[in-house]
């Protein structure tokens, strides 16, 4: 199960980007996860929690974003929808010579964090008794 | 307050960069590596051995990396050709990354040595997401595992630059439908080459390291539709696409 590898490196990765930004906790971790990248989305979830633990990153929750696999075929430019397990031939001119447009991706997006510290304070008790 | 952060980073980024400095790194020393991808037992040890036994008879510096979780009966089957080979232990872990493929090879890999194959562990899901900084990537496959193996992986035979079927031997006795498996392999790598091979009959012997050969020092002769990546048309937005996949022109 790959799966716990590419999580520690997630977390490695937005731990980071992150260290120079001000106090806070990271909320959730949006990454892009392609059709044909060889990634079970269930076991990157189950292994992401494990990996957040004892990090910056406890208790953030992981979206994935799915990509679905499309391949273009460089001589005819037809474009289409690989499919899963994906039809990498074109399926105009029958030609092998295609590209992926998608569908290989795994990457971090973005990251929704809150900042600690730049809650206003509460207003002052007003003294009116 | 709440914030989002844009980040656009590859999860696999570290991976890729050291994987492209060990390919640099060893295409200026004179070797290719090859990595080898198989379901456990399809026989890539045995082929290994035929094929690194031909490589000393003909005086060819080969060297050879095999992962396992546990034990070094591989690296012991294979030392029995004679060339320089090393045993990694993964503890557990169901593939190799390219830094530990780095760190194995420090004041270990002869200088010299043309080609360098790589057993990776017995995996055909997890090693497939991995780039070694191989020359060459070589998906197997025995044929009592059903033609359909490649559509069932497609990460590992879509990304192989040749594709072995190993113990042809036993294709009757196991009713192994050729045309249909090739099929299947040319659905998802269109125009990679399929060879039949065997230790027992000698069937495609010598085919791994022709090609190990032909690979060095230049990008392997077929180029994988899935390795390959193009833009999207634009839509007057931009995209990302460092990372994901990148072509080798």
């Amino acid at each position: 199960m790959h799966e716990m590898s590419l999580a520690l490196a997630v977390v490695d990765q937005v731990d980071g980007a992150l260290r120079d930004e001000p106090p806070g906790t990271v909320d959730t971790v949006r990454l892009q996860v392609g059709e044909l990248a060889g990634v079970v989305a269930d076991a990157l979830h189950f292994s992401f929690t494990l990996a957040c633990e004892g990090t910056a990153l406890e208790g953030a929750a992981l979206h994935i974003d799915t990509v679905p696999g499309r391949a273009r075929c460089t001589p005819c430019g037809q474009e289409w929808a690989t499919g899963m397990p994906p039809h990498l031939h074109c399926p105009a001119c029958r030609g092998t010579a295609a590209a992926l447009v998608a569908g290989r991706e795994l990457r971090i997006v973005s990251v929704h964090r809150t900042d600690h510290g730049v809650v206003p304070a509460p207003a002052p008790a007003s003294e009116e008794n | 307050m709440c914030r989002v952060v844009d980040l656009q980073q590859a999860v696999l980024a570290e991976n890729d960069r050291r994987a492209r400095a060990l390919r640099s790194e060893l295409t200026a020393r004179g070797t290719s590596v090859v990595n080898l991808l198989s379901s456990p037992g399809s026989g890539k040890t045995a082929l290994l051995e035929a094929e690194l036994t031909l490589a000393r008879s003909r005086g060819i510096p080969v060297a050879a990396l095999t992962a396992d979780l546990a034990t070094e009966n591989d690296a012991r089957r294979l030392g029995r050709s004679g060339a320089p080979v090393k045993q990694v232990l993964t503890d557990g872990l169901c593939h190799l990354e390219a830094d530990m493929l780095r760190g194995h090879l420090d004041g270990w890999l002869p200088d010299g040595t043309r080609v360098l194959f790589v057993e990776n562990v017995g995996n055909l899901v997890c090693p497939a997401t991995y780039d070694l900084g191989e020359t060459l990537r070589v998906a197997l496959c025995s044929v009592t595992e059903g033609e359909d193996k490649p559509l069932k992986y497609p990460t590992a035979f879509g990304l192989a630059h040749l594709v072995l079927v190993t113990k042809s031997d036993l294709a009757d006795a196991v009713g192994f439908d050729e045309a249909a498996f090739r099929a299947h392999v040319q659905q998802i790598n269109p125009g990679v080459e399929t060879v039949l091979t065997s230790t027992r009959t000698g069937e495609g012997a010598g085919v791994l390291l022709e090609h190990a050969l032909a690979a060095h020092g230049n990008a392997p002769a077929h180029r994988p539709v899935m390795a390959r990546q193009v833009l999207p048309r634009e839509h007057g937005h931009t995209h990302h696409h460092d990372g994901v996949a990148h072509s080798h022109s």
